[in-house]
């Protein structure tokens, strides 16, 4: 099972836990078992056409998505997907 | 870069930079010579300015708008309770010139915007991003790539980190990704992160604002391999690090394949802040004042805070706390027979919560507490911590 990493601000959406183990052979697949498994997530990392949202970039080991195949990028088993969100302060 | 000299307290001072062979007096040349501003004078602003002028930048500007708050002594060591209730960029001049009278420091006691930006930035080589809002972060952006500077930016919420080099000017003459390649626009407001779940854990400006200050040095003295095109994410809670690859988006309206943008805009706009006051403004409000008179009076109602625990715990007005995620699962706990006021902070989750009541159940009885328990703190009870 591929582990997607789970950004501090949006752990309130998977109870907390700072990964998640998902199925799937592409990040869209991933990603989608992770909304499965936490529908709340979703709206913070898809648009309602199921693209990456503009204030999220999500990576693949080291490398962004979109320099590989984006949301079609396929992935090995022992993949670690990482979401990164846009933060801009303690304030806000 | 020869006709840059040191007195004998200079040399002296700087001594531990003179003998790494990588840096030598070439680099603190290089570091006298160079100019930066520094945007914010906040939790990173606190170590990036400290570290900036121990290190000898020759002149250090800084903008922030702000007084010193109680609520900023758990991670602004620039601060000290004295003082609170100054601007913060006079107090950081003070502490700069003592820590290093060989230096110049310049500030801008203003809010940077659209309209200022580029006149103060472009005197600058390097602007260290230090801001704690979306709308200054793009402003900050834009205008750096505008001017063809290096913008390092640091940036931080509760236990995360990040760290990079913005518009880096590489030898063969190309510029490294910016933020707008990284992140085309920003989230909506009311997504993430809200006011209920802002917070930063104290020490992480300090370590990431460290870092922030040693690319600084990395980019002026040119030595090393500064993160251009590269973001380095740090969790302080599983101490997990990671240095990401980033890439430059053809579509940035800045410099992509087609740019469109070729001035500044406005980023509150652009951010979407503003738009959120003409949706909280048609809710039936209450005064805190009011508020004060119907407990003095034993008026039947119900006070309904719609906060998290943990800021109930901070300071409460003795309502029934109903988080606003629980208000939809919780509702039949919410009187429909007589006045109910319901509030939060600040008065926008509360809005928020009763607009989806009455949108959706139909309530008619409920009013928003304006100003929320922060101006219930101001006007009617002090002893009330604010935060």
């Amino acid at each position: 099972m591929a582990k997607i990493i789970i950004p501090t601000p949006l752990r309130k959406f998977t109870d907390n836990q700072k990964d998640v183990q998902v199925q799937g052979e592409t990040i869209i697949e991933a990603i989608n078992d992770l909304i499965n498994e936490y529908p709340q997530i979703g709206n913070n990392i898809l648009n309602d056409d199921g693209s990456i949202r503009n204030f999220v970039r999500v990576f693949l080991g080291d490398e962004d998505i979109q320099a590989l195949k984006k949301e079609a990028t396929t992935i090995r088993e022992d993949a670690v997907i990482s979401i990164i969100p846009a933060i801009a302060g303690g304030i806000s | 870069m020869a006709e840059i000299s040191f007195s004998k307290a200079e040399l002296e001072r700087y001594s531990r930079h003179l003998i790494i062979p990588e840096f030598n007096i070439e680099g603190q040349r290089k570091l006298k010579a160079a100019k930066v501003l520094v945007v914010g004078t906040g939790g990173l602003g606190a170590p990036l300015i400290q570290y900036l002028s121990a290190a000898g930048v020759g002149t250090i500007g800084i903008v922030d708008f702000d007084v010193v708050d109680d609520s900023n002594l758990q991670r602004q060591v620039l601060f000290t309770t004295a003082d609170v209730g100054r601007y913060k960029v006079e107090v950081a001049k003070e502490r700069i010139e003592a820590q290093n009278p060989f230096i110049k420091i310049n500030t801008y006691n203003t809010r940077l915007t659209s309209e200022n930006a580029l006149e103060i930035i472009k005197d600058y080589d390097v602007v260290a991003d230090g801001t704690d809002n979306f709308p200054t972060r793009y402003l900050v952006n834009d205008a750096s790539v505008l001017l063809d500077k290096v913008n390092v930016y640091a940036s931080i919420f509760r236990f995360d980190g990040q760290v990079s080099v913005f518009n880096y000017l590489h030898e063969d003459g190309t510029r490294g990704p910016n933020y707008r390649d990284l992140f085309p626009s920003p989230p909506p407001p009311g997504l993430v992160p809200s006011c209920a779940e802002g917070g930063v854990v104290g020490v992480l400006p300090g370590i990431i604002g460290s870092l922030q200050a040693n690319e600084v040095l990395k980019v002026i003295t040119g030595i090393g391999d500064p993160l251009s095109g590269r973001m380095f994410i740090f969790d302080a809670l599983s101490f997990e690090t990671r240095t990401l690859n980033l890439r430059k988006d053809d579509n940035n309206p800045l410099n992509g394949k087609n740019p469109s943008q070729t001035e500044l805009i406005d980023y509150e706009m652009f951010c979407g802040i503003g738009q959120e006051n003409g949706q909280t403004a048609n809710v039936k409000e209450i005064t805190v004042k009011e508020l004060e008179t119907w407990q003095g009076q034993n008026k039947d109602f119900q006070l309904i805070d719609v906060r998290e625990g943990y800021e109930y715990d901070i300071a409460n007005l003795g309502g029934e706390l109903i988080p606003l995620a629980e208000v939809e699962k919780e509702v039949n706990k919410i009187a429909s027979d007589k006045e109910v006021v319901v509030h939060c902070r600040s008065g926008k989750r509360s809005a928020d919560a009763i607009q989806l009541l009455e949108q959706k159940y139909g309530f008619k009885n409920l009013y928003n507490l304006k100003g929320g328990i922060l101006a219930y703190a101001d006007e009617v009870d002090q002893s009330l911590a604010k935060y």
